[in-house]
């Protein structure tokens, strides 16, 4: 009984190691009973009387009095009452003419090679009007936690060529690193570019793939991805599961997971190296927040329930390599902040989760600066295992301390200078100034076409540097200075 | 054998009479493993360790008839365990890359032989606590095999010296009540129990971790307790890291609680690579892992700080000092919450219980030096990582947190974002082992360092005081005075305070080191200060090379280079000299 392998497992299931552990348990005698016994209905829950046995967290089919097919999860398990979660709401349903099937089965999605180049909905089901995916490998797509004994750690520097990220914030292979965002800030814009540059260095681009998820997101925004992979040609690496802004918001709590299942899949089956960009997190968060309310659960801040951290964990850990597999996931979740707040939970428990953050500030914005990377809050947790001597260069490490150190004392000394008048500045801090504008300009500033090579972006960094007394750079050693600073070289 | 009467997320309510609060349950075919936390009548309630889907209403479930124990014996460093003690390289030998539900191994390896050398003598009267013999586990650890704490009575036989696997019975005690007990190598301990111990010892020594603004600034002592609240990204556990590679402990516990998956991985990929600064061995000989992360179930997470504070007690009570990091005990509270909000308790403050503060008041309690039932002494150390948030320390577990620990190690979000690490605000933070650290400084260093910390921290209270006045009306209006101790503090943070985990040389320091660069800086304060004193202007004295190189020293000279900063160090007053000579000069013409 301990072990309870084998004999469960469900006749289509995938017999996949992916999916090994969450299929047990399943069987599938019920599967084809229609149960009319819903007692109640109220916001999206409906409570089936007299059905025994059920599963918990089985699928559950509902038809309603116009013949329409409805989706839903157990979320409560009685043999007298069984509790339902309906992701498309419980609007006009008669409880008299609702026909309720168990499926007895997670929600699994099928994959098979075939999902590259495809258009699938929320829940998983094809939106390109062209046929669904057959296979025999299923997967249940809450994944199972990963081993962090079976975890490699992510030490490949990707080059986006965006050098506010590379030069200082940078991305390795298999790292979780969000872009913290707001309304009317091209997070969108700095995403695609993100898709369409990063590369390793050294490495012809082998199997990548891209899966792109989008939830709560508008048309326009979806449809500004799709041309976006479609100009850079990439259109059949793509795999997108759409839940837009007018659709059921409860299917949202899928989208993410559903996608992740497809990259997982594409980066350990078949050894792809996959960039995962989802948007918008807030959405996701704000979705779940209205089941949690409906379920009644216990709010920690915000309305938001205490679960949230752990929720949001289990769709951002999914990212990550694995020791003795080829592929890897690389994610980058968009996420707008609420009132530009980063103490909200959303971005708060984000940061709290994934391996660093790439802020958006709309003073930069509103100054015409593209990216407007605001970069004192932004950082790469995994920045420092992959660059430096064997990855990148040998005083990036110490180049990016030195630009984070230079600019927060520039921006110390602009708020000085708002208070008391750049006239009464000492001669070093006009210096800072200087830098500070030139940095902001040059260095952040780039086009949204323009691929900087970690060497241009460090010999900018240098360039920029160079507008500094030596002596006040401390963070590089002596021998980089002579070699690289334009004073003293 | 009870059944499943409903299911419920993570809980299952149960048909199970007989059950007690806390007690372990197996149910449904694939045996998943839980914990009563409530019963009415014949019915239990039962919060699992692993993902309830797929579970029904009928399928059996059984009382284990023991609360959650760990296995404590041989085999544990080096090793990773789940938040239930599951040994996560076996589990995945059984189950692959990802956590299968319903995985049982044992914690300890069943088939390693280790080999025991005897200490006690048949027909002697043993009590719990007592040393049986020792295992050589690993070349710098000699692992004690005691009686389990609870028991009392005369040894009728041990075994030779000679190699067992941890389950072979090792010798028989004959019970007061003249049942006969057999012993092992390893035994069970309930983790919610603390260990007994004969008594609580004043703590004496400061845990040396080789990071300054700690050691020097807001010492913590061999047996206290300490917090690291602050934002995410601030440096909580990049500074717990540090401090379970260099500490100066014998054992490391290092139990990553609702945590990233990668930070693990890091701590296993290279602890096996670095070696123990203070034995030479690589370090994953002295530590071991618990790990609960973010993304494994939630209900293992609230078990995982008690599985670790556990095994931390086991190797105090053979005399050792153990350190235990918690990375982050936030998470913790925050699945004491869920818990609790399941169970329908009335929430106090941000959903938690009203009873989260002797909650954390109770764990904490379990840190301590103590006098071990065997007449030893060990200690546990207790670090906590707080993660209040938005950064919002008058939250509840950081309040409350506050009010239990001794050493308090803020971490600032400002400095974070300057990249000055380690974050650790030197206002915020505060020690109240100062004096007890001060003595062992005195006797082991320098007599002069509790002196020289406090002027350290004088002058970079004062700059903050100066910032204020620049900050309102610019730094012209300070006197020359004024500006020269402004620019000593920087040199303070800069030199002193400032540390990068990842420079080779600056990552550690050691204690002499500690102090000849405090001691160093604070000269280079004075003879300054006696220059504009006499009249020299601020901005000519900072101009001096000597500022920016002493900045460098902290990474140009290891801890065995001494020699070589002492001669820098020596050489400090002739940097001043030219500038003396102009203004004692001039002063004395004047
Ligand atoms: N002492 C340090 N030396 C060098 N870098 C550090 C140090 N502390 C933190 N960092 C940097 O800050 C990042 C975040 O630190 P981390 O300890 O993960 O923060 P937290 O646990 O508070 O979220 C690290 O990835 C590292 O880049
Ligand atoms: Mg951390």
């Amino acid at each position: 009984m301990r072990q309870g392998q084998g004999g469960d497992e469900d006749a289509g299931g995938s017999g996949e190691s992916g999916s090994m552990g969450r299929g047990k348990g399943w069987r599938h005698a019920m599967k084809h009973v229609e149960f009319r016994t819903a007692a109640s209905a109220q916001g999206g829950l409906v409570v089936m009387a007299g059905v025994p046995g059920v599963a918990a967290g089985s699928r559950v089919q509902l038809r309603d009095h116009a013949g329409r097919l409805r989706s839903g999860q157990v979320i409560r398990s009685a043999d007298d009452a069984v509790l339902v979660e309906v992701f498309e709401g419980t609007d006009a349903l008669d409880l008299e003419r609702t026909w309720v099937r168990f499926l007895d089965e997670p929600f699994r999605l099928p994959l098979s090679r075939d999902i590259l180049g495809r258009v699938f909905n929320g829940a998983g089901l094809p939106r390109d009007k062209r046929p669904p995916i057959v296979s025999a490998d299923r997967r249940d797509i809450n994944g199972e936690p990963l081993n962090p004994a079976a975890r490699a750690y992510p030490r490949e520097f990707i080059q986006t060529g965006i050098s506010a990220i590379d030069g200082m914030n940078s991305l390795t292979r298999g790292q979780k690193l969000p872009i913290f965002s707001g309304g009317g800030l091209p997070h969108n814009r700095v995403a695609a570019q993100i898709v369409r540059q990063a590369r390793l260095l050294g490495e012809a681009s082998t199997e990548f793939a891209v899966v792109f998820a989008a939830f709560g997101a508008s048309h326009a925004d979806a449809r500004f991805f799709q041309e976006s992979f479609e100009e850079s040609g990439v259109l059949d690496k793509v795999v997108m599961f759409l839940n837009l802004a007018d659709e059921p918001v409860i299917e949202r709590l899928l989208t993410p997971r559903a996608a992740l299942t497809a990259a997982e899949y594409l980066a350990f089956d078949l050894d792809h190296h996959v960039l995962v960009v989802m948007t918008d997190m807030t959405a996701y968060a704000e979705a779940l927040r209205e089941v949690a309310v409906l379920r009644g659960d216990v709010p920690a801040r915000k309305g938001y329930p205490g679960y949230l951290y752990s929720d949001l964990a289990e769709i951002y850990e999914r990212a990550g390599r694995i020791r003795n597999r080829r592929g890897s996931i690389t994610m980058i979740p968009v996420l707008s902040m609420p009132s530009d707040d980063i103490t909200h939970p959303i971005p708060d428990l984000t940061g709290y989760i994934t391996e660093g953050q790439i802020v958006l500030g709309r003073e930069l914005a509103n100054q015409g600066v593209y990216p407007p990377v605001t970069v004192l809050p932004s950082l790469s947790r995994l920045m420092k295992d992959g660059i430096g001597k064997n990855f990148t260069r040998e005083d990036h490490p110490h180049v990016a301390s030195q630009l984070f150190a230079s600019y927060a004392r520039a921006l110390e000394v602009r708020g000085l200078a708002a208070i008391i008048g750049a006239e009464e500045l000492s001669d070093s801090d006009r210096r800072a100034l200087d830098f500070a504008d030139a940095f902001e300009r040059r260095f952040i500033g780039q086009g949204e076409d323009e691929d900087r090579s970690i060497h241009e972006t460090l010999n900018l960094a240098w360039d920029l540097l160079s507008m500094l007394p030596p002596e006040s750079l401390i963070r590089v050693t002596e021998e980089e200075l002579a070699k690289y600073h334009k004073d003293t070289a | 054998m009870g059944r499943i009467l409903e299911i419920n997320g993570p809980l299952v309510k149960l048909e199970l009479p007989q059950t007690l609060i806390g007690e372990q349950v197996r149910v449904g075919r694939m045996g998943l493993v839980g914990e009563v936390i409530g019963r009415d009548g014949g019915t239990a309630l039962a919060q699992l360790y692993e993902d309830t889907a797929g579970l029904r209403p009928g399928e059996a479930a059984e009382g284990l008839g023991w609360p959650l124990s760990v296995e404590l014996g041989p085999g544990l460093l080096g090793a990773i365990f789940d938040g239930v003690q599951r040994p996560l390289h076996a589990v995945r030998t059984l189950s692959g890359d990802r956590i299968a539900r319903g995985v049982a191994v044992p914690s300890l390896v069943r088939e390693t032989r280790w080999h025991f050398v005897p200490a006690a003598q048949a027909g002697r009267t043993l009590a719990g606590g007592d040393v049986l013999g020792s295992v050589q586990e690993t070349a710098s650890i000699t692992h004690r095999i005691l009686v389990p704490p609870l028991l009392h009575g005369e040894l009728l036989e041990l075994a030779p010296e000679g190699d067992y696997t941890v389950d072979e019975t090792i010798g028989r005690v004959k019970l007061a009540d003249g049942r006969i007990e057999k012993l092992a190598l390893f035994h069970r301990w309930p983790v919610r129990t603390p260990r007994p111990f004969r008594q609580r010892d004043h703590a004496v020594a400061p845990l040396i971790t080789g990071q300054r603004i700690l050691d020097t600034f807001y010492p913590l002592l061999k047996g206290g307790k300490a917090a690291i609240p602050g934002p995410f990204g601030a440096g909580k556990t990049m500074l717990q890291q540090q401090i379970a590679r260099w500490c100066n402990a014998e054992i490391v516990v290092y139990v990553g609680c609702g945590e990233r998956g990668n930070e693990l991985t890091d701590v296993l990929e290279f602890m096996p690579e670095l070696t123990d600064p203070h034995t030479g061995r690589p370090l994953m000989e002295r530590t071991l892992l618990v790990a609960n992360t973010s993304n494994m179930p939630v209900v293992a997470r609230e078990a995982s700080v008690y599985v670790g504070i556990t095994l931390a007690e086991y190797f105090r009570d053979q005399g050792y000092d153990v350190v235990m990091v918690a990375d982050s005990t936030s998470r913790w509270a925050e699945a004491l919450r869920e818990v609790s909000g399941r169970l329908g308790q009335m929430p106090v403050e941000e959903g938690y219980p009203a009873y989260l503060g002797s909650r954390l008041a109770a764990f904490y309690e379990r840190a301590g030096r103590v006098e071990t039932l065997a007449g030893d002494h060990g200690s546990v150390t207790l670090i906590g990582a707080v993660s209040p948030p938005g950064g919002d320390f008058s939250e509840p577990v950081t309040s409350h947190t506050k009010e239990i620990i001794q050493t308090f190690w803020a971490l600032s979000k400002e400095l974070a974002d300057a990249r000055h690490y380690p974050a650790v605000d030197w206002l915020e933070s505060f020690s109240g082992d100062v004096k007890s650290a001060a003595k062992w400084w005195a006797q082991a260093v320098d007599p002069e360092w509790e002196h020289a910390r406090a002027a350290a921290l004088d002058l970079l209270a004062a700059s903050e005081e100066l910032q204020r006045i620049v900050n309102l009306v610019g730094v012209e209006a300070l006197s020359s005075e004024q500006r020269w101790t402004l620019e000593s503090a920087s040199l303070l943070k800069e030199g002193l305070l400032q540390q990068a985990a990842t420079d080779e040389i600056d990552s550690f320091a050691s204690p002499q080191k500690q102090f000849a660069l405090l001691a160093a800086l604070l000269e280079i304060h004075r003879q300054g200060l006696k220059l504009v004193q006499l009249g020299a202007p601020a901005r000519r004295v900072i101009q001096l090379p000597l500022l920016a190189q002493a900045r460098r020293w902290k990474s140009q000279h290891g801890s065995d280079d001494l020699e070589a900063l002492k001669a820098k160090i020596a050489a400090i007053p002739e940097a001043f000299e030219p500038l003396l000579e102009d203004y004692a000069a001039g002063a004395g013409r004047g």
